[in-house]
């Protein structure tokens, strides 16, 4: 489509005016809804950027005038001549690039860094964190160079496509890229903050990480092997439970099968030490079924679930859910006319099965073992509450970082091994499977009816899945029960003081006080949940439009960016955003954005993958007719589009929104006095052992997801089409909680 | 530009506005590092809230992962006052600067060892509580299992305890820092260390938290907790089968501490913050929320079931050099080279 020949220049230059000179130009300790700062130009704190430059001498701010002032001179002119696009992209790009470099140069203590306190000598003025006027005015610059480059051609000289592309790739490489960044060069890091690369060698090469004592009966295995074990482990336990269920679901006749579905979904929106504590409360050293079985048979169990057994329980339990919804669609999309096929050519049932029914779930397979893997590898509650002293890499970088030695040389090496594992498991997903779509649902109808499974593979299926099913109903009902008795184990009768003492209300002399002690970490995270599901959604969604509809080059590379934060565990993403964003020019620990932009970095490719698959069922034609109309892209996209990819808006958001509610391992980093979430609070109770008061707030949790997620599904509403009904995006997975 | 379109920016400018605004939105009047007993936490707050109307944010983090944020937040702090949890740490960030020398008028109400505190860390610190360090056992697994009730030090690494006791991880707890400094000093050094090593034989996991022991065996998760007693106690009043021992030997305690925090960005509520729970009111109330440990403040009524400090064996512990922070470095990576990494 051709380049307009004027485009939304006067709005971004004003934009850019705006938070340069009318909105404060640093982070607000008091948030820009309180009006003092309306003008308030005689306070430095408040100040927007042109009056920080002449006012209180920080100097460094003016040159900012030009790259904002010159391309006013294209404005009521024609913008897609070769010397307007140079001037957009020299001023866009300067603008950016000096904007970003004062912030590194100059920071809360003078000069960034020493080499230019030498040169220059020691700064007088400071300055701090960019605020919502830097914000505004580098996004000015980012849109200006984009527009700069849509006018040289660059993918039709579309300017939304190019702004977006823009936008994102900034976003990305400052909240993914930056802080694992510096996770890296934190390792090559010696104590005193200098480089120090033979320190790296002595980190990686550490016996604590790698040693294969325990093979040799003698001290314990290194960390590192540890959590491969246990994710192999975890990965064969999954993979076999899905499966098992997603047969039993579709291939028998079992009678309870939407109880049993709806049985395999509740672990995901439950938070993550519910499952660990009820472990501990029923299979514990005075658990109920230890003790059943000691009265029984006289055995002491002792402390046998704390440990590597206990860890692979808890985490089966946690992830098999995602697995069953993998096994699921694969086990679904196995055309069963191949299968009868199979069948006339005189094959009995199980060799149907063993040669044309498993080769075909395979992918399938080969995805759950390693979501599984994933997952456990990212894996940090579990094992910290069940682990024993079988430590996993997740819990040796908390240790490393907020235990007395405090080494975040030491962390960030660990959280590069971790990275490594991760990434080669991801890349081997991407591999086998990432670009195929193993649905066997093609046009043409399949109206073969799936064939019955051999006999004892069926009652095999049943014996798994039937005990496991009992097993997940019985936890979740101690779950529910666990919240109204005194104390678990000991004292039976029944009592609300747990939900008071969380949840209670009283009346003060100034009407309602919220006397529980949990409703600042529930009202906290309920808002930080809602906040960032939307712009993960938004920007997911957007990625994916990009990505299905649009070519440009380095297309791979941006693919893979946004995808990567899939891989990274949480803890690394924690640790990652702390030592990055302590300090300015993005100074934002201890504040609640740094904990919604965590959820929004890591959930992002979730809606990007809702997003691939929609759109990819959408004929583009759709979009060819509206251009012809001389619709804009934007309106293409508002107009058209997203009315018909709600499915995936709605997959997106509820993903985004369970995932911030029952976050634990990047999230136990990022909270603060003021910002406490459910997650870290529930963890402090149950280390202090007051399961109680744990138990009824992670209650209280779960019903309040159930409840969003409906809400969620009656604002979105269903898509109408003409004729099919909608189908489900597949692939509902993430890195971890 | 179209109207619709100018609905966009409008709203995507309030987007952007409203996400500056979430960059440290509303001022804490005052935050406060908190290390004793979540419940505890939770009165003096509320009780310091409504008294002085400055609204306070709170964390609770053991006194081990509060000096670890301390001092990773040095370069850009963002807590005002760190209140409890065992004094070494404090010490150690004393000595390493994190924290700011303060003369409270409260001072000449407070009992000599804590005073003592005040003046061992130049002023940076001050004691508000002391516990003796002892431990607790479930005296229904106990008798379950036969066995003779643990009296001494020496008990604890008996054959018979194998598998059956907890302790808290010294890096992270200052309760278990306090113990490894208990037994260097009772035994010597390298006594001191071969008694642990033996102790890692019996036990089963090295908790996170410095009560988490004691809760567990309180729950029969464990049979022993190596706690400070007073929270032995709290166990104890609140209905479980705990008995609380003061060991035969002799044994540690510790000054529970105060510290003003560099840099605090609301300095002069922390000070109201600091002069508030000296108080001899504010400290008797210690007691409703089940903390048990023995107050600062001469004139604060200790709660009858508190350890007596009279009648236990208290070792003369050297809180100087044991706050050091060389020395307990030096300490900390040797427990983890000679202990931490032997097998179960």
């Amino acid at each position: 489509m051709p380049l307009k020949k004027t485009g939304p220049l006067g709005l971004w230059l004003a934009i850019g005016w705006v938070g340069f000179v009318l909105i404060p130009w640093y982070a607000q300790s008091r948030g820009l809804f309180d009006p003092g700062w309306l003008l308030a130009w005689d306070r430095q704190s408040t100040a927007p950027g042109l009056q920080q430059a002449l006012l209180h001498g920080r100097l460094w701010l003016l040159p900012l005038v030009l790259p904002l002032a010159a391309p006013s001179l294209l404005l009521g002119r024609r913008q897609d001549t070769p010397a307007a696009a140079n001037l957009l992209i020299v001023c866009g790009a300067l603008g950016t690039l000096y904007c970003l470099g004062q912030g590194f140069l100059i920071t809360h203590r003078g000069w960034g860094f020493e080499v230019l306190e030498a040169w220059f000598g020691p700064l007088g003025v400071r300055q701090f964190g960019i605020g919502g006027g830097a914000s505004l005015t580098l996004l000015a610059f980012l849109m200006l160079f984009a527009q700069g480059i849509a006018a040289k051609g660059a993918v039709n000289g579309d300017r939304f496509v190019v702004g977006s592309i823009t936008l994102i790739v900034v976003l990305v490489a400052a909240f993914i890229f930056f802080p694992v960044g510096r996770i890296l060069t934190g390792a090559l890091q010696g104590p005193d903050g200098g480089l120090a690369p033979m320190l790296f060698v002595e980190r990686f090469l550490d016996n604590r990480i790698w040693g294969l004592g325990c093979l040799t009966g003698g001290p314990r295995c290194g960390v590192a092997w540890n959590t491969l074990t246990l994710a192999l482990a975890t990965g064969a336990g999954t993979t076999l439970l899905g499966l098992a269920f997603a047969l039993v679901v579709t291939r028998t006749a079992f009678p309870a099968k939407r109880a049993l579905r709806a049985l395999t979904i509740l672990p995901i929106i439950t938070p993550p030490f519910v499952v660990s504590l009820a472990i501990i409360l029923l299979f514990g050293r005075s658990g109920t079924v230890t003790q059943f079985f000691a009265e029984l048979m006289g055995i002491d169990g002792g402390r046998w679930i704390y440990g590597f057994w206990g860890v692979w329980l808890a985490q089966v339990l946690s992830f098999t859910p995602i697995a069953f919804l993998v096994m699921i669609g694969v086990v679904e999309g196995v055309s069963p006319s191949l299968e009868e096929a199979s069948q006339t050519l005189r094959a009995s049932r199980w060799q149907t099965f063993t040669t044309v029914s498993l080769p075909l779930m395979r992918p399938g397979l080969a995805n759950a073992f390693l979501l599984g893997f994933i997952e456990s590898m990212a894996d940090f509650g579990n094992p910290l509450v069940l682990g024993g002293n079988f430590q996993v890499l997740s819990t040796e970088i908390f240790f490393a970082i907020v235990g007395a030695q405090h080494d975040p040389g030491r962390a960030a090496m660990l959280a590069i091994v971790l990275l490594a594992f991760t990434l080669m498991a991801f890349w081997a997903q991407q591999q086998w499977l990432g670009r195929k779509q193993y649905t066997g649902v093609s046009g043409k109808g399949d109206a073969g009816m799936p064939t019955p499974l051999p006999t004892p593979l069926e009652w095999t299926a049943y014996a798994i899945t039937v005990p496991w099913a009992v097993f997940t109903a019985v936890m979740y009902s101690m779950i529910l029960f666990g919240g109204f008795v005194e104390i678990w184990g000991r004292d039976h009768s029944f009592t609300l003081r747990h939900y008071q003492d969380a949840f209670g209300v009283t009346q003060g002399a100034f009407g309602l006080v919220w006397s529980g002690t949990a409703w600042n970490s529930f009202t906290t995270t309920l808002w930080i949940a809602f906040v960032s599901a939307i712009p993960t959604a938004l920007i997911g969604l957007l990625t994916a439009w990009l990505l299905t509809r649009q070519q440009f080059g380095g297309k791979a590379a941006f693919e893979f960016g946004t995808m990567l934060s899939f891989a990274i565990p949480g803890t690394v993403i924690g640790v990652a955003y702390i030592i990055a964003f302590n300090v300015p020019p993005i100074e934002i620990t201890g504040t609640g954005i740094i904990l919604i932009l965590a959820f929004v970095f890591r959930n992002m490719p979730v809606g990007v993958r809702a997003g691939i698959a929609t759109l990819a069922q959408l004929d583009k034609s759709l979009d060819e007719a509206s251009l012809t109309h001389r619709a804009t892209t934007l309106q293409t996209v508002r107009l058209i589009l997203m009315p018909l990819m709600k499915p995936a808006m709605l997959a997106a958001l509820v993903y985004s929104f369970v995932s911030a509610m029952t976050a634990i391992s990047a999230v136990i980093f990022l909270v603060s006095a003021r910002y406490e979430l459910a997650t870290t609070y529930i963890l402090n109770r149950v280390e202090a052992g007051a399961f109680g008061i744990a138990i009824a707030y992670s209650s209280v949790l779960i019903v309040v997801m159930l409840v969003v997620i409906a809400i969620f599904q009656l604002v979105i509403g269903e898509r109408r089409l003409g004729r099919r009904g909608a189908a489900a995006p597949s692939g509902f997975a993430g890195a971890g909680r | 530009m179209s109207q619709r379109t100018s609905r966009l920016v409008l709203l995507a400018s309030a987007a952007i506005v409203t996400a500056g605004s979430a960059i440290d939105a509303e001022a804490d009047e005052l935050v406060l590092y908190c290390s004793p007993q979540e419940e505890w936490c939770q009165q003096v707050v509320t009780l310091f809230e409504s008294e002085t109307g400055i609204s306070v944010a709170m964390t609770r983090k053991s006194s081990g992962e509060t000096y670890a944020q301390i001092k990773a937040e040095a370069d850009n702090p963002r807590g005002d006052v760190w209140w409890g949890g065992t004094g070494d740490p404090h010490l150690v960030a004393a000595e390493e600067g994190l924290t700011e020398p303060y003369e409270s008028p409260m001072l000449d109400e407070l009992h000599d060892w804590a005073i003592d505190q005040y003046e061992a860390s130049d002023g940076a610190t001050v004691g508000i509580y002391a516990g003796a360090l002892g431990f607790g056992y479930n005296t229904e697994l106990v008798a379950e299992k036969g066995l003779e009730a643990p009296a001494c030090w020496a008990d604890l690494i008996k054959p018979e305890f194998k598998g059956e006791v907890q302790m808290a991880n010294p890096n992270s707890s200052g309760t278990a820092y306090t113990a490894l400094a208990t037994f260097v000093q009772l035994m010597g050094e390298e006594e001191g260390f071969e008694y642990l090593k033996a102790l890692h034989a019996n036990v089963n996991q090295y908790t996170r938290s410095g009560s988490a022991p004691i809760t567990a065996a309180a729950r029969g998760e464990t049979m022993i907790g190596i706690v400070f007693q007073h929270d032995a106690v709290t166990q104890k009043v609140a209905g479980f089968p705990i008995e609380v021992v003061s060991p035969c030997e002799g044994t540690g305690y510790e000054i529970g501490s105060m510290s003003l925090i560099k840099g605090a960005r609301n300095p002069e509520n922390a000070r109201t913050f600091y002069d508030f729970v000296l108080r001899a009111d504010i400290q008797s109330m210690a007691r409703e929320v089940g903390a048990y440990q023995v107050p600062s403040n001469r004139d604060a009524e200790a709660p009858p079931e508190s350890p007596d400090f009279d009648s236990i064996n208290l070792i003369d512990y050297d809180f100087k050099t044991f706050g050091s922070s060389d020395v307990r470095a030096r300490l900390l990576e040797r427990w983890d080279n000679e202990v931490g990494s032997l097998p179960n």
